[in-house]
């Protein structure tokens, strides 16, 4: 049952990825990446990160991806033409097997797959996934919180100077 | 654990059902009679002038931006305030450099002018 | 096997009377909306079809199914079918975290009276309302009219300026609760409802829910007299009724969260649950109603203003304020 979901998901995941590429119309491709997002949430879910879910959809799916329509409704990107086959296109296609031949081996000798630290799918669930990040975020992860929130102050700054030209 | 969520997904399926059903009926028991006119994008039943795809302010684009930097701080505040009772005041500090971090990146936009829509 | 079963009957009866009566309250809010209102400028409302006008909401499905669903010939054809659907349907879900009473006990199986009780329902209904803005946006840019695209850009921008001060107010909420689950939420304000405990939360939610609904005075992107109709100016027969039933469930669900969060949710003295739930959702959507009554539209850059300038820093601030009196009541 889950991983008959899991196969579903995937499927569909994969494939509004593939479209992302593959539309012509840009708010069509901008659409399929929400549902490549929406899919990665329901991923979340099933890995018991339900934190994780959440914030893929108010972020990602609800907040960056709103500001890429908002750009190609803004600079009114019309539909490109057929996209022709060029050296790039082949490269893209050696590097993404490369990668995923190197994912493969790291996922088959375990060294990503295994869980490090004490935390196990029991804990998570006595304890909430929330509060285990928040625990781990504002005690042991304390000063890449707090560099955070510079990184977004910079963000704010090169948000502003960016769009505003007379400052 | 998954079947928990059954249910929402049950709700998903009459949710759209709902909304792909009615949009059905609709089609089948409407009349159809279209006409160039009809089909037109209204503009006050004066002829068209120019073309919807326009380009808009940047202002709006500000926004946006904006809206996903502070969309992100609140999403740090989430699980701080889930935390709060446990971390107590040594948390509440941490949150209060946090937060005056970026109300400084807030002053800031506004100073500039970022917010204002003349 | 059988308790399964029974479990399965129960949850898609629950399932089946939620969605019928979210239906049917969204359909009489409408006819309530427009009988109050007539009241509000001395005329009668509809009054001809049934008894007061009871059966008008049957008489405009019918009128809305039998009209010509035409497709603008300028449109994006897939994005203009899919944005009124978008707008129904997270409306819909919204519902499924939302407590409306007590456990109930039926044939020895307790029974929740909510979809599912996630333990982060604050972020569920957070999430599906940032989703919400597609509806708008997309139905807006797809219609590929002038009046529809100022409609969506402006409905756009709005959604997401009052998304963060809606958020920002939850918080405290989440403070005073330790949790994230909607029905820790209202089972925390057994003492006080959270509308006594920390009043400037609900201000700044109870505004940004006005406009999120995109309600008077805050309806800009649909403003009659200037847009026309906003982003929903090409949409008509059902299409057009989606966006408009997705608005007003919508407007249901936003007043049950108000509920939830701040005025105890079921909770209440000697009626039963439900029944108090049901009670406060209904006196939020007359006080909607009533806002649209009596307030004008604001103006855009007003709106801007008022959401980025002041509700924002005021969450924020509201945010730290109640920090330190929690910490500062426990020692």
């Amino acid at each position: 049952m889950e991983a008959m979901l899991f196969y579903l998901v995937a499927l569909v995941s994969v494939i509004s990825a593939f479209f992302v590429t593959k539309c012509r119309n840009p708010i069509n491709s901008a659409l399929c990446l929400v549902t490549t997002f929406l899919c990665l949430a329901v991923f979340y879910v099933m890995l018991q990160a339900p934190f994780m879910a959440a914030i893929q959809i108010m972020v990602y799916a609800g907040a960056i991806m709103v500001l890429i329509i908002f750009v190609i409704m803004l600079l009114n990107i019309g539909s490109v033409g057929k996209s022709r086959y060029t050296h790039g296109v082949a490269g893209a296609i050696v590097l993404s097997f490369l990668s995923f031949i190197v994912a493969a081996k790291f996922i088959a000798g375990g060294t990503v797959s295994k869980a490090v630290g004490d935390i196990s799918a029991e804990v998570v669930q006595s304890y909430g996934h929330t509060e285990l990040i928040g625990k781990a975020m504002f005690t042991e992860f304390l000063l890449p919180f707090e560099i955070a929130s510079i990184l977004l102050l910079v963000a704010i700054v090169g948000a502003v100077i960016l769009s505003k030209r007379k400052v | 654990m998954l079947e928990n969520y059954l249910p929402v997904l049950v709700l998903i399926g009459i949710a759209v059902a709902f909304a792909v059903g009615s949009v059905v009926m609709s089609g089948l028991i409407g009349m159809k009679k279209p006409s160039a006119v009809k089909l037109a994008p209204y503009e006050c039943g004066m002829p068209l002038v120019g073309s919807a795809r326009e380009r808009f302010s940047v202002k709006f684009y500000i926004i946006a931006m904006l809206f996903i930097l502070f969309d992100i701080e609140a999403v740090f505040l989430y699980p701080w305030a889930v935390m709060f009772k446990r971390l107590g005041m040594f948390g509440f500090v941490e949150m209060g450099v946090f937060i005056a971090i970026l109300l400084v990146g807030f002053i800031y936009v506004w100073k500039k002018g970022a917010l204002e829509w003349e | 096997m059988i308790d399964g079963l029974i479990m399965i009957v129960l949850i898609l009866i629950k399932l089946g009377v939620i969605f019928a009566v979210i239906m049917t309250m969204a359909a009489y809010l409408v006819l309530a909306e427009r009988k109050i209102l007539a009241r509000m400028q001395l005329r009668h409302g509809p009054n001809r079809v049934g008894p007061f006008g009871m059966m008008q909401p049957l008489a405009d499905v019918i009128k809305l199914l039998t009209k010509e669903d035409f497709l603008p010939d300028r449109a994006d054809k897939w994005l203009f079918l899919l944005a009124p659907g978008m707008a129904a349907v997270t409306a819909i879900l919204t519902f499924a975290v939302v407590p409306f009473g007590p456990p109930l006990q039926v044939f020895g199986h307790e029974l929740p009276l909510v979809v599912i009780d996630l333990n982060v329902g604050v972020l569920y209904f957070l999430g599906l309302s940032s989703l919400a803005v597609y509806g708008v946006a997309l139905g807006g840019w797809a219609s590929n009219s002038k009046y529809s695209l100022l409609g969506g850009i402006r409905g756009l921008a709005q959604l997401i300026s009052y998304e963060l001060s809606m958020g920002l107010a939850l918080v405290p909420v989440v403070m005073l609760a330790r949790s994230f689950s909607l029905t820790d939420i209202v089972l925390a304000q057994q003492a006080a409802p959270f509308i006594l405990v920390n009043p400037l939360a609900f201000l700044i939610f109870l505004v940004s829910v006005v406009a999120e609904s995109k309600r008077t005075p805050f309806d800009m992107p649909e403003a009659e007299n200037e847009l026309v109709g906003g982003f929903h100016t090409e949409y008509s027969g059902m299409r057009f009724g989606l966006f408009f039933v997705g608005e007003y469930i919508n407007l249901v669900i936003l007043s049950s969260m108000v509920t939830v969060f701040f005025l105890g949710g079921w909770l209440g003295p000697l009626l039963p649950g439900v029944i108090w739930f049901g009670v406060k959702v209904l006196a939020l959507c007359f006080f909607f109603i009533w806002v649209r009554g009596s307030l004008p539209r604001l103006r855009y850059d007003q709106l801007m203003h008022f959401g980025w300038k002041i509700l924002l820093p005021l969450a924020l601030l509201n945010v730290l304020l109640t920090g330190a009196v929690l910490l500062w009541s426990r020692t």
